[in-house]
């Protein structure tokens, strides 16, 4: 027996929704494996896991909030992976948006006004952006690996993020504790009722729309398209590599940044050494799982932000660790790669005996 | 002990790990296969080198479970982009994140708990010469492997038919495929050493650097080992050289906040990753030297025709 790969003609369509689906299910399977290897019941771990996050108000309206960021970034990540362009520093990105936008409540504490928020946001974008102009120029300017420098960059944002709150930055009324000033009024975003939900949400919304139409219906979007899945015809088509790639980046930042920012004036409210559990990592899954696709990737981000408040319960009911989500999280990365391959490739199962044959013919 | 051997026995602490790492992912890539998952069969490596040298009291099972488990993950990797052609960008991610995962999974136990330390070794006499004895003389077995391994590398790809083989699969797969070499099983092979490597690396961090476990303990170390192929533009003997430059401004970073000279520890802390950037943009400005050993079919999917 041997499993045998024919490459299709066309991308399978049936495949294409397939697949994903197909790697949930494959990850729920290690799932229920791993539960039942710790000695938890595998139904009550996967409920625990994957139904009690969409069983009540609350737990959706957490994770709105969780997803939120994951499909900000996710989005961009899509755009740039479709482009062969590998930023995988959104975290970072992310980082250097909170610190950029976070930078007027903490500067000018008192000031209050409906220009605030609006200004945030922007300086926010604008920090992401800086953050990911570094490996698009050096990529540009002297072919430096963008996936290297804009992970290095990564650390180094969390470090700048680190001197910040414990030196500089610290609420001198923090009783010492490495915290910035708690945003307050007009400084924070907007929230749904009651609830922690915020305005960053429709912003996710409305970049996986623009994007979807922009991949969709514009030449630009074309050009990304090309510029990723066959390089020599972009250039004869007189397409510019490097505009692809300070483009791409660039966008990725911005929705990072953007993300960040609207973490620190939503649901976390100041700066503090650690201000995200990895969503640009995760982003990366998520921007997979959505198959690279911004409606896809809504969908992607809404699974993931899931698995994150799984962890959560399961930490708390099932007494388990917090990193089971990430290893479900890595787990599915795997599974929804491989499933690709179906997309691509026919698997045909064929007996040891069969090529003997055909070489006879 | 004077503090001068001090720092340089620190240092070549330091470097170890990041010259295992790195010549065994140079020994992949050559092989024309790029695995992004350094980090994640580096922690993995760390993770169950602590746990069986823990629960066997023994350093030397550790190390064996080091390199068990990084080949291990690393054969997960091979299987999926070699034999599922997957993406080899995206598989080598994912490894990392499920490695850093799973390693908070396995070690959730082991938290806190006291390590047991791979001792140096104690030549009497030779070990005692000031200086020269400590650093020559003085060293943990894995130091003296890192450099046998580096040193046979090195000597088998360029002097031996296997690095013939080897080179020819990263140059051109069709053409080694069409002259009868099973490209994939070369992979595999590769893939399976270099994670070997990484594992032991991770194995070096929990078992002789600081010998206990800690949560992302790697610290983008396998990260960097991937910068550091880059920068010896893939030929063993500069990955060396760049291992042992990274772990000294590594250690310096470290010693400069002891010191505490004014300067913020975190920005001492980034010299490591700032220098990786460094490094990357200075080598790879230089298109002839990159040109020159740039295994041409690095990252590409291959798929057999029959």
């Amino acid at each position: 027996m041997k499993l045998l790969f024919e490459q299709r003609a066309h991308p399978s369509r049936l495949m294409t929704v397939v697949s994903p689906l197909l790697a949930v299910l494959l990850m729920l399977i290690v799932g229920a494996i791993l539960f039942a290897g710790r000695g938890v019941d595998p139904w009550r771990g996967l409920y625990v896991y994957f139904i009690e996050p969409v069983a009540s108000l609350w737990s959706i309206e957490e994770m709105v909030v969780k997803a939120t960021p994951l499909v900000l970034i996710g989005v961009g990540l899509a755009v740039c992976f479709r482009a062969n362009v590998w930023n995988i520093g959104a975290e970072g990105q992310l980082t250097l948006g909170a610190i950029a936008g976070a930078a007027i409540p903490i500067l000018a504490n008192q000031w209050q006004s409906p220009l605030v928020l609006p200004l945030m946001m922007l300086l926010g974008m604008a920090g992401g952006i800086a953050w990911a102009a570094i490996p698009a120029l050096l990529r540009n300017r002297f072919g430096a690996n963008e996936i290297l420098t804009s992970l290095m960059l990564v650390y180094v944002a969390q470090l700048l993020l680190d001197w910040l709150v414990r030196g500089p930055w610290r609420d001198p009324e923090g009783y010492n504790f490495p915290e910035s000033v708690a945003l307050e009024g007009l400084q924070l975003l907007p929230t749904l009722g009651y609830s922690r939900v915020h305005l960053g949400g429709a912003f996710a919304v409305l970049a996986v729309l623009v994007l979807f139409l922009f991949m969709a219906r514009t030449l630009k979007g074309f050009e990304i398209e090309v510029s990723g899945a066959a390089p020599r015809a972009s250039g004869f088509g007189g397409f510019s590599r490097p505009r692809t790639v300070w483009f791409c980046l660039a966008l990725s930042g911005a929705l990072a940044g953007l993300a960040g920012i609207g973490e620190i004036a939503g649901p976390v409210g100041q700066l503090q050494p650690v201000i995200s559990p990895g969503y640009g990592f995760t982003a990366i899954i998520v921007a997979f799982l959505g198959r690279l696709n911004p409606i896809g990737v809504l969908f992607a981000g809404i699974i993931l932000a899931i698995s994150y408040l799984g962890g959560e319960g399961a930490q708390i009911e099932l007494g388990m660790s917090d990193k089971t989500a990430q290893v479900f999280q890595g787990t599915l990365l795997f599974f929804i790669l491989a499933s690709d391959t179906l997309i691509r490739y026919r698997i045909r199962v064929v007996r040891r005996t069969e090529p003997v044959a055909e070489a006879a013919r | 002990m004077t503090a001068l051997e001090a720092v340089v026995l620190t240092i070549i602490t330091a470097s170890t790990p990041l010259l295992l790492a790195a010549i065994g992912e140079l020994v992949v890539e050559r092989s024309g296969v790029l695995n992004l998952g350094v980090e994640g069969m580096m922690i993995i490596g760390a993770v169950s080198g602590f746990a069986a040298a823990y629960s066997s009291g023994s350093a030397l099972v550790g190390v064996a479970a080091a390199i068990a488990m990084g080949a291990g993950v690393a054969l997960l990797f091979a299987y999926f982009t070699q034999t599922l052609v997957t993406n080899q960008v995206a598989t080598g991610l994912a490894l990392t994140l499920f490695g850093l995962g799973l390693s908070g999974l396995i070690g959730e136990g082991f938290t806190g708990l006291p390590g047991v330390k791979l001792q140096r070794i104690h030549i009497p006499g030779l070990t005692d010469i000031p200086l020269l004895g400590p650093v020559l003389f003085g060293q943990d077995a894995l130091v003296y492997a890192s450099i046998a391994i580096t040193v046979l590398v090195a000597w088998v790809l360029a002097r031996t038919r296997i690095g013939l083989v080897i080179r020819a699969t990263g140059g051109n797969h069709h053409s080694a495929h069409a002259l009868g070499y099973r490209v994939i099983a070369v992979r595999y092979a590769c893939i399976a050493f270099g994670g070997a490597c990484a594992g032991l690396a991770g194995g070096y961090l929990s078992l002789v650097y600081t010998p206990q476990w800690i949560e992302n303990m790697t610290a983008g170390r396998g990260w960097i080992a991937l910068a550091l192929v880059v920068f010896s533009t893939w030929a063993p003997r500069r990955v060396a050289i760049g291992a042992y430059l990274f772990g000294t401004v590594w250690i310096m970073g470290l010693y400069a906040q002891g010191v505490g000279i004014g300067i913020p520890p975190q920005l001492l802390s980034s010299l490591p990753y700032l220098a990786t950037i460094a490094a990357l943009v200075l080598i790879s400005g230089n298109r002839l030297l990159t040109r020159k050993n740039t295994p041409a079919c690095l990252g590409l999917p291959f798929v057999p025709d029959r």
